[in-house]
């Protein structure tokens, strides 16, 4: 079993949601993020997703943009960001670990040796923002060679036929970008969340994470009655920009715990739609 | 003879074009191919744009045979597609146009745009004010600096011009800032791209729209030459005034040639000769030839010319230069500046420094030929908006 699914098994059981926080590797700085990966286990972290930095990141909103310029201050490429992973690997064997990027540099090193490289160095999943399942479809057969879980986004505006679609390709879990926009929105409707998520219950048979304008514990556990797994990136990112660089740690494990702690205030769900036969 | 047919269903022009959004964005795109599969085949909606060609934007430009700069050259005649007579001073107004009719099909109110040198945003702004649509056009910071007088066009017209401060702050990341816009606003919101790029089915729609300028020159070579040129030859930053030029003609053996901006010189990192020196990948919604480093990061381009200073371009060229069916060659800075002034000399014409990249290799190749041949040139642009930086490259202060 992978380790997304023995996670989820894992959670499922416990009566658990999962928390997924999401960082760019290389903000704030290259040297700081094995440790702060650490510490985003230690604070609760279930998975950890590690963007890719990319000089044109359309989908992101300004705090995950300014992120990635910062991180390609330090000019860190895919090769760093798979290193980052294979040190985080020597001493935790468990963590799911998802590289969340665009697709022109994973283009540029080339689908063979990217796949072989992330393998290696012990990557579980990798969602490409840019490739859309109709473009995927090469792609993922380099992903599922190496069995890692080509992880795919639904969006509100995802019709029936796309879903399935998805739900062909994709393993490991699905994110379902909650509001329509750029990462980092504001106002996240839960009543349209749970309307949706209702409908992609009977066609998406792994779990689905929710992610988009999830901004404090009140969101986030309201988020987590609903889905598998609560997606939280800008807010995180938000709090390593504006804390000094000898505080980055503790403040990023107080907010992760925080919402941690809320996440874990949820009354388990006896309608939670996946099984552990679908794991 | 094989009908060319790019693109595919898909928007693939061989393998490059494509889809390659976020999720966020694909019904909207389905949403557009749909309604632009409708109305590029509706005889109400053609008839409409037609009458709004002719009568606003100023269609047919002629095609004028520049004798005295040909005689001085020596060789082959070189004749010049006019765009730059068309309202707004440039091609890009026969996107804008296009596009704003099916915005209001489509029932949007909002119209945005990216533009670089402000070429794009003036032409979206007009036909805005013209339609009384609000308008948001997303420009680099760097260039709201460098076009000042572009900017207060766009404002005269009563567009909101938004700088934007990501990235290099250039062209590429008002792309970027104006899709984002877009994501976000989509119920009311069209996207009015610029160029020949982006996601299906903008590189086929703004190809489609600038299509009438091969189309005439098609029925004007035969009326005034009773005969077709020997040679087609257009700038190309994203490529919608080359495509526009070269689409009518592509079932034909006329030659075709693409002219980038070599900057300082291909040799050096300050170029946008994407054709000549990048490498496939992907970036703002299709695959194409992309300026990239070694990791796949975009990266900074140089060009005197802000309109052809784009590290992409559109994706059916890139089909065009592996088919072999049209071939691509770089002008440097300096080149451009010397048909710029050779065209004002000669024939009391001031060009656009995108076109005059054009104009430049046209006065290498004529020489080279008998002047029975006939060079055709896309004029795409007038260069009133290029005064300051002519006057800075010849050392004079106003």
């Amino acid at each position: 079993m992978s380790r997304i699914s023995t996670l989820f098994g894992k959670l499922l059981q416990n009566r658990r949601k999962a928390l997924i926080p999401f960082i760019t590797a290389g903000d704030p700085e290259p040297g700081m993020m094995v440790p702060l990966m650490h510490e985003l286990v230690q604070a609760g972290a279930d998975v950890i997703e590690l963007g890719v930095p990319f000089s044109d990141p359309m989908a992101d909103g300004p705090t995950i943009q300014r992120s990635s310029e910062r991180a390609l201050k330090h000019r860190v490429s895919l090769q760093d960001v798979l290193a980052m992973v294979g040190e985080f690997r020597e001493s935790d064997s468990s963590t799911p670990v998802v590289l969340m990027g665009y697709a022109n540099p994973v283009e540029a090193m080339g689908y063979d040796a990217f796949t072989a490289r992330a393998k290696a160095c012990g990557v579980d999943g990798v969602l490409i923002v840019d490739y859309p399942p109709e473009e995927s479809v090469e792609w993922v057969e380099y992903l599922k060679r190496q069995n890692i879980a080509p992880i795919f986004l639904l969006s509100p505006t995802t019709p029936q036929q796309r879903v399935e679609r998805v739900a062909a390709l994709a393993e490991g879990y699905v994110y379902y970008v909650s509001l329509k926009g750029v990462t980092g929105s504001l106002h996240l409707d839960l009543h349209d969340v749970a309307e949706k998520l209702d409908g992609l219950r009977s066609r998406i048979s792994i779990p689905i994470g929710v992610g988009f304008g999830i901004r404090d514990g009140a969101t986030a556990r309201a988020v987590a009655e609903l889905a598998d797994a609560v997606v939280v990136g800008s807010r995180i990112i938000e709090e390593i920009e504006r804390s000094p660089k000898a505080e980055v740690l503790t403040n990023v494990h107080r907010l992760v715990k925080s919402l941690r702690v809320a996440i874990d205030a949820v009354s388990p769900a006896p309608s939670a739609a996946v099984k552990l036969t679908h794991l | 003879m094989k009908v060319y047919d790019l693109p595919d269903s898909h928007g693939h022009f061989g393998p490059y074009g494509g889809i390659f959004v976020a999720e966020t964005l694909i019904s909207a795109l389905e949403d557009l191919r749909i309604q632009y599969e409708r109305y590029r085949s509706d005889a109400d909606f053609q008839a409409e744009f037609a009458h709004e060609l002719k009568h606003y934007v100023g269609r047919p430009t002629p095609i004028y045979h520049a004798k005295r700069w040909s005689a001085q050259l020596g060789g082959a005649q070189i004749l010049l597609k006019r765009e730059d007579l068309n309202h707004t001073g440039a091609h890009k107004i026969n996107n804008a146009m296009g596009q704003a009719l099916l915005a209001r099909r489509m029932g949007k109110s909002r119209v945005i745009a990216e533009t670089g040198a402000g070429q794009h945003g003036v032409a979206t702004a007009t036909v805005a004010a013209r339609y009384g649509m609000e308008c948001v056009i997303y420009m680099g910071s760097v260039d709201v600096e460098r076009q000042a007088a572009n900017v207060y066009r766009m404002k005269l017209l009563g567009a909101e011009v938004i700088p934007v401060e990501s990235g290099s702050r250039t062209l590429k990341d008002a792309l970027n800032e104006a899709m984002r816009d877009w994501v976000t606003n989509v119920a009311d919101t069209f996207y009015i791209i610029g160029t020949v790029a982006g996601p299906h089915p903008y590189p086929m729609m703004v190809r489609d729209f600038q299509a009438i300028i091969g189309r005439e020159a098609i029925t004007q070579m035969q009326e005034d030459y009773g005969r077709q040129p020997d040679a087609l030859i257009a700038c190309v930053g994203g490529g919608s005034n080359a495509i526009g030029l070269f689409y009518p003609y592509l079932d034909s053996s006329i030659r075709m040639i693409g002219v980038e901006a070599a900057g300082h010189g291909v040799e050096t990192d300050q170029h946008a000769a994407t054709l000549t020196k990048g490498r496939p990948g992907v970036l703002h919604g299709n695959r194409t030839y992309l300026i990239q480093d070694e990791n796949g990061q975009i990266v900074e381009t140089h060009s005197i010319s802000a309109g052809l200073d784009y590290p992409g371009v559109g994706p059916e060229h890139a089909w065009l230069k592996d088919s072999g069916r049209a071939e691509y060659f770089g002008i440097t800075d300096e080149q451009a500046l010397e048909a710029f002034h050779a065209l004002c000399h000669y024939e009391g014409i001031i060009p656009a420094l995108e076109s005059s990249h054009a104009l430049a290799y046209a006065a290498r190749l004529a020489p080279a030929l008998t002047s029975d041949k006939l060079l055709l040139v896309n004029l795409s642009g007038r260069g009133d908006k290029d005064m300051p930086t002519v006057a800075r490259a010849s050392h004079i202060t106003f």
